[in-house]
């Protein structure tokens, strides 16, 4: 069907496009941009003089410096990056491991009560953390996890979401596919090794990156459960850095942000077909 | 051959176990178990494990702290919801509408989803801020500066950031609902004299029910993210119009008032359960 595009309809989007964009390019630039120059152009912002805050749209000097820093001479900044990265893998690997072949499971195998089963994983899944959060902290003191990065990341693993998601796309495979290949004389796990697995990436690839973002992106859990600095992951330690060292606080966002970019950039089509199947028809 | 074939089910039977069991295990371990437990203490007192009965909700529900964060947090999601749910619908019509950049353009839109909360930070402290750039930016259009962070205006801001976050997420879930509506449709519409308005209105509303149920219910949840951002920038006491649930929350454990938040949760668990159950029904019924 063609349609003819209205021009209100073209600036609302291209307004609004530009807005989206701006909080990103002020990151960017900012991490680029001299330390005198944000001072310069942010002084009413932290030091309250009387003008109004400025933007340069692209820096006047661009320079590595802030992105310097970081990099060579803050190591409690590496130490929490690494921990992002810890606490982001171990999630991940700790689904692969464990929600794939449990979602398959649910899609696949002639278990009794598994209309339960996914009833309860749909529930729990809807409970923000609000709900969660005293709950998983009984659970992590009993088992003296708390204080421990895996007090975030065990709770993560066994979160129903990523479960729902891929038993979506396995529930979508063709039944016939299967029982040719049982009649071809494959076992169940050489099915779903040899036909799940495969037909299923792209449901476990929209996992792997839901997840990562989520992972990323934590902030409640760390901060209930963690008090060790030093344990502390990225998106913790980034509001501590004081305005004095406002070039040093947009590089340190920016590594923050960069590999998240890069993961959406590459993984867009894989992102829209996991939102699309998690809110599709059952 | 009986004994095989028996064996052959057994091993079968072990195969199931063994996909299943270690991560149901585990969701019942951190998610369920815990959730009765809590359920159970929110009737004990915190100190003792006597039985208070419906001491600890009377207790929470006459707290001033708990009515104002629940009243925020409802006011929050009852002006978040629709404007998101509206906003997106239009957006992913019209966008799926453009040619060739259509889907680039829904990136864009998405793009925000893959922004960690605290790489943006200093940036909305900068945006907002009471002589920031957006009161600049007022300030050049000949409007009045907004007190952003020490006023009502600050709930306003959560507001935005939400629909920054979330618009991109609701769009493709809008998208992939139009998707499953046959052109055919909408040509056999056009044949018989129907305007695109007509078509809109009688094709592609009915059409969408579910996408509607599924979108109102995720952002519901999101909706409770939002605590981020609102810490991110003003912390653990932030102004009044900006005072969550979870800022209230994360006090009580600093003070170790398990009581309450036992009681607390018991409660926002279940006004979640019954806002889907009501949504599920009301939609179900039209269907």
């Amino acid at each position: 069907m063609k349609k003819r595009i209205g021009i209100f309809p073209s600036v609302i989007t291209a307004l609004l496009t530009l807005i989206l964009v701006i909080p990103v390019w002020i990151a960017v630039t900012g991490s680029f941009s001299a330390q005198w120059e944000l001072e310069e152009n942010l002084a009413p912002v932290f030091s309250n003089t009387q003008e109004m805050a400025a933007w340069s749209v692209l820096p006047a000097a661009p320079t590595l410096r802030s992105l310097v820093r970081v990099l060579l001479d803050s190591p409690g900044y590496f130490v929490m990056f690494w921990n992002s990265v810890k606490i982001a893998l171990c999630i991940l690997v700790g689904q692969l491991l464990l929600d794939v072949p449990a979602a398959w499971a649910l899609a696949r195998f002639p278990i009794s009560g598994k209309k339960q089963i996914m009833s309860l994983y749909i529930i729990l899944m809807l409970m923000p953390f609000q709900v969660l959060m005293f709950p998983q902290y009984l659970i992590l003191q009993s088992w003296n996890l708390l204080d421990t990065i895996w007090a975030v990341i065990l709770p993560s693993v066994f979160s129903t979401f990523p479960v729902f998601l891929l038993y979506r796309f396995f529930k979508a495979i063709p039944e016939e596919l299967l029982e040719a290949a049982r009649l071809d004389g494959a076992g169940e796990l050489r099915i779903f090794f040899q036909i799940g697995v495969p037909i299923g990436i792209p449901g476990i690839a929209s996992m792997c990156i839901l997840s990562f973002l989520d992972a990323w992106n934590m902030i409640e859990q760390p901060m209930t459960y963690i008090k060790t600095k030093s344990l502390w992951p990225l998106s913790l330690f980034l509001p501590e850095i004081g305005m004095e060292e406002i070039g040093v606080g947009f590089a340190a966002a920016l590594m923050m942000l960069v590999p998240a970019l890069l993961l959406f950039m590459d993984c867009k089509e894989y992102l829209e077909q996991g939102i699309a199947m998690s809110g599709g028809k059952e | 051959m009986k004994w095989n074939l028996h064996r052959k089910i057994k091993m079968q039977r072990l195969l199931y176990l063994a996909f299943l069991l270690p991560n149901l295990l585990g969701v019942l371990n951190f998610s369920l178990i815990p959730m009765v437990e809590v359920l159970i203490r929110s009737f004990q007192s915190a100190i003792g494990e006597n039985w208070v009965g419906l001491q600890n909700y009377e207790r929470v529900l006459h707290n001033p702290a708990f009515q104002i964060a629940f009243l925020n947090t409802l006011r929050f999601v009852s002006v978040c919801i629709p404007l998101l749910t509206v906003l997106s619908l239009g957006l992913a019509v019209f966008i799926q509408s453009i040619p060739h950049i259509g889907s680039f353009v829904r990136g864009i839109f998405l793009m925000p989803m893959a922004v960690p909360a605290a790489s943006v930070v200093l940036v909305w402290k900068i945006l907002f801020h009471d002589r920031g750039l957006i009161n600049h930016a007022l300030d050049c259009l000949g409007g009045n500066s907004i007190d952003w962070m020490g006023s009502g205006a600050a709930f306003w801001m959560m507001v935005m950031s939400y629909l920054w976050k979330n618009l991109g997420y609701t769009i493709v879930l809008w998208t992939a609902g139009l998707a499953t509506i046959p052109d055919s449709i909408y040509e056999a519409a056009q044949v018989d004299g129907a305007t695109s308005w007509q078509s809109f209105l009688y094709i592609t509303m009915p059409n969408l029910r579910g996408t509607a149920f599924t979108i109102t219910v995720m952002s519901l949840l999101n909706s409770f993210k939002v605590f981020r951002e609102a810490w991110l920038v003003a912390g653990d006491y932030p102004h009044e119009s900006m005072y969550l649930l979870q800022h209230l929350y994360n006090n009580w454990f600093r003070e170790l008032d398990f009581d309450k938040i036992a009681a607390a949760s018991v409660m926002t668990a279940a006004v979640i359960f019954l806002l889907i159950g009501v949504l599920r029904k009301a939609w179900d019924k039209e269907e």
